[in-house]
């Protein structure tokens, strides 16, 4: 299925970069590369990433490229396949840079891989501009060329505590009376999460009862639902990429475990609601970004925008939330826009690295800005439940179109 | 012939030293193609050499990852805090600092394969055949697995090594020249080493270990050091790859079982076993091969490795220098008289 | 270590944990135990050591997770992935297996582990590495307190068929021609061969069979857990583990070491946390090894 999705998407993408070069005929390219999983236990959400690589570049093209001071340039990518491996994508990025001679990188997905890459470009003083890696083990490391757009990850879950205190205070009770289970996946990107998930909790007094880490070959996780159901946790916190989302919505089901609150991240990527429809009703799933939104920008106009036309260009998303994976991905691509448009150059470096690193803009992902370590400390985060089948925003308060559903069903 | 011989070695070393200048853009291509020479030679030594076919080679390769950071961290800062993924403060390592980290880390990392290696020894061998195979393949899964488990060593998210401060070229040369003096330091020694009456008493293990032990050869001490002497650059080599790579993780990159951990015996199967250029041709043929399919194949890759691992087993068991040997018997100073020299005589 | 003494606190506070553990260990264990059991015979009769059993496993799961997508009934698949699997052994037989049968025991190890990369990239390519299931939309019957010891109807009608395939295996070695011919070249192939039997074409079928064995297990565990082209080698390391504990030959010592083995992980995955899992079978797998090897060193021999 999926290999037929992907040459979907591959014939799409190449329909598209044909249509982009005839509307911009006279314009120059600027390569950018990308070690990408296409294979490998990353490679579903490798697919959102590259589509929404391929959609940015589509939609800069047709609205007349990139304008360098008289000139006008298109993107076009390189992309490898990291078999969602650390030391493969550090290779590949390499080659990039030395063979093909890249001198601007897009981010691979997921936290470890961009730590495996980023030593690479940093060495190499190629700027990167990554949108799926937010552990924040990856901006303490004083890079200088790495930037990310996305929020960091122990801001994922970070409001399902919040409102697992509200709601013990609305039904009289303490905050610190609140009982806390996680189940994360040993990654660096899972354990971050875990990480703000607990110290959030620990500032509200909170006991955490379950602390598991899913393994890498996850089928089965019977054994944490179970104790689980003993110990009657008031939010059970679950991060494990697709197929975490994926395991723990299908066995809570099966084993009847009755949480008044559940959390995880990837639920779209994973798409439970299509996968598993009733069984995911009620789930809180973090979200870097959400089409019900009210940001946009000049070229995807606004997120409900975005929405339309890349579900209309991929047409695989059709029946189906767009993981913001591929929005991001996106956005991602729209800072170099930004950026080299502002340097006014393509061939300097180290002007492009400033200009990015000087970025303050509005997108239809959300507000930019990087703080000195590269992450994007604009955007907040936000929390959407499945009610009847729908995505709605439930928290942040500000964000919030939908009342939280508490208990779940 | 000894004349040339002696520059055809020099014309390889001459190549060695060179290769870095001549091919700057392959510069750590070239390096890993050292490293999979290195872990080649070493399975060759106690796979082809002295007939156990060890899967779990890899565990010295990841044991050295860890234990060259472990020391070069500890020597200057306390490794927990080094190692906690949401500590905010930058640890900082002047050249110095990182040069000592790197020699002391790697000889440590030496040192601390071969004595485990020596320890293990005595259980693992008494192992034969398939059981050696697939007990040292459970070695390697279960430390990499109880690795990634402990979270002072980083747990999953594996370990960021300290960065080199200087230029960048000079760091790739430096990597590159460390990890062909110890594959060229591993061949002369080897050369060496096979030549010896330890040796040929390793051979006799390969050959027939009852008869080899009734001839009165402690064969288990022989075993254990062919092992530990394996071990010990393995663990140096792994070292290596960690201040290379920067960043590495238990399951993927230390511990990696299905990649280096069988590369190392298909590139010896390859080459040809029990023979002493036979892994160095073979790890060659194989990294072209790999870098290949790995750009052209997309997606493919991994289902070409399979079917050339299946069809080197299956077909070609005695490698390149085995049919070379077949086929030109007299490169190998194996005199066949022809049957003219026989009937004349 | 809090963790741990908390964990066994929790057995101890609900003793009907155990009950809980112990059913969904025999329940997973079963499903080792089938894989395990076509090992020891490809193992026995011609000494085949087969690293892609695990990946037989995942390709029945996919067979049959294709047939429901285009709209076979799911419990159909399990005879269906039988049949298929089947097929494909008698394939990777004719191609590969034939001829490493005479070689040393390392050769046959390899060339299955070459296999099973392949056999993992190819399901990768064609069905894409999400994880996949099967639902079946059967009711899930609660027992104890708190509905602690949970049965789904699907589990339950998966080990039923997990038995009675094992029971038609068995019945099949001891009554048909065919078995006794596998059952006299695991002996003694050459005495087999002198007497009149075709050993190639029991080796083709042996092989065959344990395929179409592992692929009705995997049908039987997409429906009840999830498959990922990637997932093989848990089934591989279990089923070694199985059949060092066991034996060769050895049906009802493969079984009980199945249930065991599936019992102690789970107890494991309790005890210690769900992240310990592969490396408690892996443990295992080290401590029978070794185990034996104690043994056998009292008689001087060395395990070969």
């Amino acid at each position: 299925m999926t290999l037929r999705i992907g040459l979907m998407s591959f014939t799409a993408a190449a329909a598209l970069a044909l249509a982009g070069a005839a509307a911009a005929e006279e314009c120059g390219t600027i390569t950018l590369g990308a070690a990408i999983s296409l294979t490998g236990k990353y490679a579903t959400n490798g697919y959102h990433t590259q589509n929404g690589y391929e959609f940015a570049i589509r939609k800069i093209a047709e609205a007349g490229g990139v304008k360098v001071g008289d000139k006008c340039y298109n993107f076009k990518v390189i992309y490898y396949d990291d078999e969602s491996k650390g030391d493969r994508g550090a290779t590949l990025a390499e080659r990039l840079i030395n063979q093909d001679g890249v001198q601007y990188m897009l981010g691979p997905y997921s936290s470890g891989l961009t730590a495996a890459i980023a030593p690479v470009t940093e060495k190499y003083k190629i700027p990167m501009v990554e949108a799926e890696g937010a552990s924040r083990s990856l901006f303490n490391k004083g890079y200088r060329y790495l930037f990310a757009v996305l929020s960091t990850s122990e801001q994922y879950l970070a409001s399902a505590v919040d409102l697992a205190a509200l709601m013990a205070e609305k039904s009289g009770k303490s905050p610190s009376d609140v009982k806390v289970a996680v189940a994360v996946e040993n990654d660096p990107f899972s354990l971050d999460v875990r990480a703000g998930v607990i110290e959030d909790a620990e500032g509200y007094g909170m006991q955490i009862v379950v602390d598991e880490k899913l393994p890498r070959d996850l089928s089965d996780m019977t054994a944490i639902l179970t104790k689980v159901k003993l110990v009657r946790p008031d939010l059970l916190v679950v991060s494990g990429h697709s197929k975490g989302a994926a395991t723990a919505v299908r066995q809570i089901a099966e084993q009847g475990v009755s949480v008044p609150m559940i959390a995880m991240t990837h639920c779209e990527a994973a798409d439970i609601v299509g996968n598993f429809g009733e069984a995911a009703e009620g789930i809180l799933c973090s979200t870097q970004w959400a089409e019900t939104l009210k940001y946009e920008d000049p070229i995807f106009g606004s997120a409900a925008n975005y929405n339309e036309e890349f579900k209309a260009a991929f047409p695989e998303y059709a029946d189906r939330a767009v993981p913001y994976q591929a929005a991001q991905a996106s956005a991602a691509v729209l800072v170099y826009k930004d950026a080299f448009e502002r340097a006014g150059t393509v061939d300097d470096r180290e002007a492009v690295r400033d200009a990015i690193a000087a970025t303050d803009m509005m997108t239809f992902y959300g507000p930019i800005k990087f703080d000195e370590t590269g992450k994007n400390i604009a955007k907040p985060m936000v929390l959407r439940q499945i009610q009847n089948g729908q995505y709605n925003v439930v928290a942040p308060p500000e964000f919030a179109s939908h009342e939280l559903i508490w208990p779940r069903p | 012939m000894s004349m040339r011989k002696l520059a055809l070695y020099g014309a390889l070393l001459l190549l060695t030293v060179a290769a870095p200048f001549l091919f700057p853009a392959y510069q750590t291509q070239l390096a890993t193609l050292w490293l999979m020479i290195i872990v080649a030679l070493t399975w060759d030594m106690t796979g082809g050499q002295m007939g156990y076919n060890s899967l779990g080679n890899i565990f010295f390769y990841g044991t050295g990852m860890y234990v060259g950071a472990v020391i070069t961290i500890t020597l200057y800062f306390p490794l927990a805090e080094y190692t906690d993924a949401s500590r905010s403060e930058t640890f900082t390592f002047t050249p110095e600092m990182y040069f000592t980290g790197m020699v002391l880390g790697t000889l440590g990392a030496g040192l601390f394969c071969a004595l485990s290696a020596y320890a293990i020894g005595p259980l693992f061998f008494g192992l034969r055949g398939p059981y050696f195979a697939i007990g040292t393949l459970g070695l390697a899964i279960a430390a990499g697995e109880i690795v990634s488990n402990i979270d002072i060593l980083g747990g999953g998210q594996g370990i960021s090594m300290p960065v080199y401060g200087g230029d960048f070229e000079v760091f790739k040369k430096i990597i590159y020249y460390v990890f062909a003096a110890m594959g060229v330091v591993l061949i002369v020694f080897l050369s060496w080493f096979y030549q010896t009456r330890f040796g040929k008493a390793i051979n006799a293990i390969r050959d027939d270990e009852e008869k080899a032990e009734a001839m009165g050869i402690h064969t288990l001490r022989y075993k254990l050091v062919t092992w530990a002497i394996s071990a010990f650059f393995v663990g140096m080599a792994g070292s290596i790859s960690a201040f290379q790579l920067i960043h590495f993780e238990p399951l993927e990159t230390a511990y990696q079982t299905i990649n280096l951990g069988i590369f190392m015996v298909v590139c010896v199967l390859l080459g040809g076993k029990g023979t002493l250029w036979g892994p160095v041709i073979g790890a060659i043929l194989f990294h072209v091969f790999k870098e290949v399919t790995w750009n052209y194949l997309l997606g493919w890759q991994w289902v070409a490795l399979g079917a050339l691992i299946v069809v080197i087993v299956v077909f070609f068991q005695d490698g390149l220098m085995g049919w070379l040997r077949h086929r030109k018997p007299e490169w190998f100073g194996i005199r066949v008289e022809s049957r003219e020299a026989r009937a004349s005589a | 270590m809090d963790n741990i003494w908390f964990n066994i606190g929790l057995l101890l506070e609900y003793p009907i944990v155990n009950l809980k553990i112990i059913i969904d260990g025999v329940m997973i264990g079963a499903l080792f135990a089938l894989a395990a059991y076509g090992l020891a015979l490809v193992w026995g009769v011609m000494n085949v050591k087969n690293l892609a059993q695990g990946d037989f496993v995942i390709a029945g799961g996919y067979v049959s997770w294709t047939l429901a997508q285009m709209g076979v009934y799911p419990l159909l698949g399990v005879p269906l992935a039988f049949v298929i699997m089947w097929g494909l052994g008698w394939v990777i037989y004719k191609t590969v297996i034939t001829r490493v049968i005479e070689r040393d025991l390392f050769t046959s190890l390899l060339a299955t582990f070459g296999l099973a990369i392949m056999m993992a990239q190819i399901m990768n390519l064609i069905f894409g590495s999400d994880t996949q299931s099967v639902d079946m939309h059967w009711p899930t019957w609660r027992l104890g307190e708190l509905g602690i010891i949970e049965l789904p109807a699907a589990k339950v009608v998966g080990v039923v068929m997990a038995a009675i395939l094992a029971i038609g295996v068995v019945l099949f070695m001891k009554k048909s021609r065919m078995g006794q011919a596998i059952r006299a070249t695991a002996q003694d192939s050459r005495a087999a061969r002198v007497l009149g039997i075709d050993t190639e074409k029991v080796y083709a079928f042996t092989f065959a069979l344990n395929a179409a064995i592992c692929g009705a297990a995997g049908a039987i565990i997409v429906m009840i857990w999830v498959i990922q082209p990637f997932y093989g080698i848990t089934y591989s390391v279990r089923a070694f583990v199985i059949v060092t504990a066991a034996g060769l030959g050895n049906l009802p010592g493969v079984i009980a070491a199945g249930l065991g083995i599936g019992a102690a992980e789970q107890y494991g995955a309790h005890i210690f946390g769900i992240g310990y899992q592969q490396a408690i079978a892996v443990v295992l797998l080290l401590v029978v090894l070794f185990y034996r090897l104690m043994r056998q060193r009292r008689l001087r021999q060395v395990l070969q």
